[in-house]
């Protein structure tokens, strides 16, 4: 288990971040096993559909739960960085907003704009370069997979 | 003797058709490009390009894929000794004593060494591959569904046993990839279980859109925004030829390594990964001068580059014997040759020796093709690493997206790609082992149905699995190795991790 917290952080209190990722684990296999109350876990000569999920979420509830009781010693919750937190939810969302485009507008025009904001706006390069990167990749990326690979591609409504 | 090597030279004459020639550099080629961009690891490479695979023919599709997964391993170790900045997690220990040498002026030296060290430990394994994968396909054929329940299972406790990190966490990791697993019809009773009403879930998570994006995503998301692409060495031909107390120096680790490296790699786990930490271990403790190690010391070098090389080559074994993957990226491979309607396993060397002797043969040309491509022309790859990061990171993030939608041609699988990566940026945080899931996911299907037809046919007892000698000599070794793993948590002991320099528990 980590234990690389220095003494101030391990002086300070409150939860501990493998008590909460722990805590986390068993809430998961929790829900899991509810989710699993619709299937027939059936009987030991004959396993049904609910047998193996109930058995892995009890499984991982156990673990979830061991790893919250060692984890006393690690770094506190409270001390973890979080630094690139704000830029990875910036770019999760924008991927999620590419993939809602992707069939929409097309392979080309989604990676396009996708890179346009990743480079132009998140990453504050200069226009010409975000221009270049933007449109080479897009294009060329679309005709080695799909024109010389052959790997169907959304096209857009106006055909490109 | 006389049969493997007239099956080898069956192996030659399809692995030296020039079309599979080309294959096997374009492969190595991407690989060792792949493996030196960090954030783009041997599997998420292997992810990509898999949709690329469905129109070749299966021999050139797994040549292709095992020429990018040895050139990652090899790609990695560049970025390692030049930068400090590993391409891929087993380079890890590569960092410490190249990026040394490279501060004292001797990176060529250190290249080279990562360059002979790969190529000896590739070629060696390859030699283990060609001699024990038809012995283990042979007898496999004596499994039957208890047997394969407690290979399975084996290989989950060895998993636990010889992870880098916390016993616990990977346990948890592999459960959660289990539970993924579970996801989908159940094949046995047609329930569809946890789809949601997802249409597409009803055929299950792949594994390309989960280990995309546990480890491509998933690691973007812990490095955008980092420091600029930093200067870089550009080490000149001449400059590569290490001195004769160098190659002596290299000469034991690296055969240490590649058997060490081999052993491992046959074991499921990120096995290349450890195997490079605990040849590290081994080096260090083994040395006469044992304070040189962390300076500079070629035997840092030279070890786990011998030991990550020879673990990529032992994981064909179960993989091509048993059908059994032991890391994702066998997973993927897997994947890649049942598109081609191909089954790995105990009936594959039997039923397609051109493909089995053929891959194996390619290897050998693999290695030779990675030692002519690397050496001249690492003036020119590293030149890559001049790309600012915040060039290529949404380029990666543009081809994940990519890959993962022309799978399948499925948006359904873009979300789980995504969702994978918010998933594996937070497990990294808090420090979890992702190989795991990833492996995890594969076996759930195997597992769920050996397990199942192994009760049906004891009607319900478990005893079964004791009164097979195979499937209780198997269980009983696991669960030896889980009890010597749940050692150290309960007396407080000092475990294996620790003296090679990983964490505990």
């Amino acid at each position: 288990m980590i234990r690389d917290s220095t003494d101030t952080e391990q002086k300070r209190g409150g939860l501990r971040t493998d008590q909460f990722s722990g805590l986390m684990l068993l809430a998961l296999a929790l829900y899991v096993g509810w989710q699993n109350r619709v299937y027939p876990v059936g009987t030991l000569a004959e396993p049904g559909p609910g047998y193996l999920p109930l058995l892995l979420a009890i499984f991982l509830g156990t673990m979830g739960l061991l790893i919250a009781l060692w984890g006393a010693r690690t770094t506190p919750l409270a001390a973890m960085k979080w630094t690139e937190a704000t830029r990875a939810v910036v770019i999760l969302i924008a991927c999620g907003a590419a993939t809602l485009a992707l069939e929409r507008i097309g392979y080309r025009l989604t990676v396009i704009a996708l890179l346009i904001f990743f480079l132009g706006v998140l990453e504050r390069k200069r226009p010409l370069p975000v221009a270049l990167v933007a449109l080479g990749f897009g294009f060329a990326s679309y005709y080695v997979i799909g024109d010389l690979l052959r790997v169907p591609l959304p096209r857009s409504p106006w055909g490109f | 003797m006389a049969e493997t090597f007239q099956n080898l030279l069956l192996g030659f004459s399809v692995a030296l058709q020039p079309s599979i020639l080309v294959y096997a550099f374009v492969g190595c080629l991407i690989g060792t490009l792949v493996g030196m961009m960090p954030g783009l690891g041997p599997l998420a490479g292997i992810s990509l390009l898999l949709p690329a695979t469905f129109g070749l023919n299966p021999i050139i599709a797994i040549v292709l894929l095992a020429g990018v997964y040895y050139g990652a391993m090899y790609g990695g170790s560049t970025t390692s000794i030049l930068m400090s900045i590993p391409g891929e997690a087993a380079s890890v220990m590569t960092c410490v004593d190249g990026y040394a040498m490279t501060q004292k002026g001797r990176a060529g030296p250190a290249l080279a060494i990562a360059a002979i060290g790969s190529f000896i430990a590739g070629t060696l394994g390859v030699v283990g591959l060609m001699l024990l994968a038809p012995t283990l396909a042979e007898f496999a054929l004596r499994f039957g569904p208890p047997e394969y329940t407690a290979l399975l299972l084996m290989g989950l406790f060895i998993l636990a046993y010889m992870s880098g990190g916390s016993m616990l966490k990977t346990l948890a990791m592999a459960a959660f990839g289990l539970m993924l697993g579970m996801i989908g019809i159940d094949v046995m009773s047609g329930y569809t279980r946890f789809s949601f009403g997802v249409v597409e879930l009803s055929d299950g998570v792949g594994i390309v859109p989960v280990a995309v994006g546990l480890f491509g995503v998933g690691e973007i998301l812990l490095a955008a925004g980092g420091a600029e692409a930093p200067k870089v060495q550009q080490p000149k031909l001449r400059d590569l030829i290490p001195s004769r107390e160098e190659f002596r120096l290299s000469a034991g680790p690296i055969a240490r390594g590649s058997l060490l490296g081999f052993l491992i790699g046959i074991i499921p786990g990120s096995a290349h990964i450890i195997s490079s930490f605990v040849s590290y271990g081994i080096e260090r403790r083994i040395s006469r001068h044992p304070e040189r190690f962390g300076q500079g010391a070629i035997e840092g070098v030279a070890g786990p580059e011998s030991a990550n090389n020879a673990a990529a080559t032992g994981a064909f074994v179960p993989m091509m014997a048993l059908g059994i993957p032991t890391s994702p990226v066998t997973a993927v491979m897997i994947a890649a040759i049942m598109v081609h309607g191909i089954l790995p396993g105990p009936m594959l060397i039997q039923q397609q020796p051109e493909l089995f002797w053929g891959f194996v043969a390619s290897m050998y040309v693999g290695n030779v093709v990675l030692l002519i491509l690397n050496l001249p022309m690492v003036g020119l790859f590293v030149n890559l690493l001049r790309i600012p990061y915040g060039y290529l990171y949404p380029c990666i993030l543009c081809f994940c997206i990519l890959g993962t939608y022309s799978v399948s041609n499925s948006v359904v699988d873009v979300w789980i790609l995504l969702a994978m990566g918010g998933i594996g940026y937070v497990l990294r945080k808090f420090r979890y082992d992702l190989a795991p899931v990833a492996l995890g996911l594969v076996l759930a299907p195997m597992i769920e149905l050996s397990l199942r037809q192994s009760l049906a046919m004891s009607a319900g007892d478990y005893g079964i699995f004791l009164q097979r000698p195979i499937a209780t000599t198997m269980l009983a070794l696991g669960v030896v190795l889980l009890l010597l793993a749940l050692k150290p948590l309960v007396f407080k002991g000092k475990d294996w991790r620790e003296s090679v320099g990983l964490e505990k528990q």
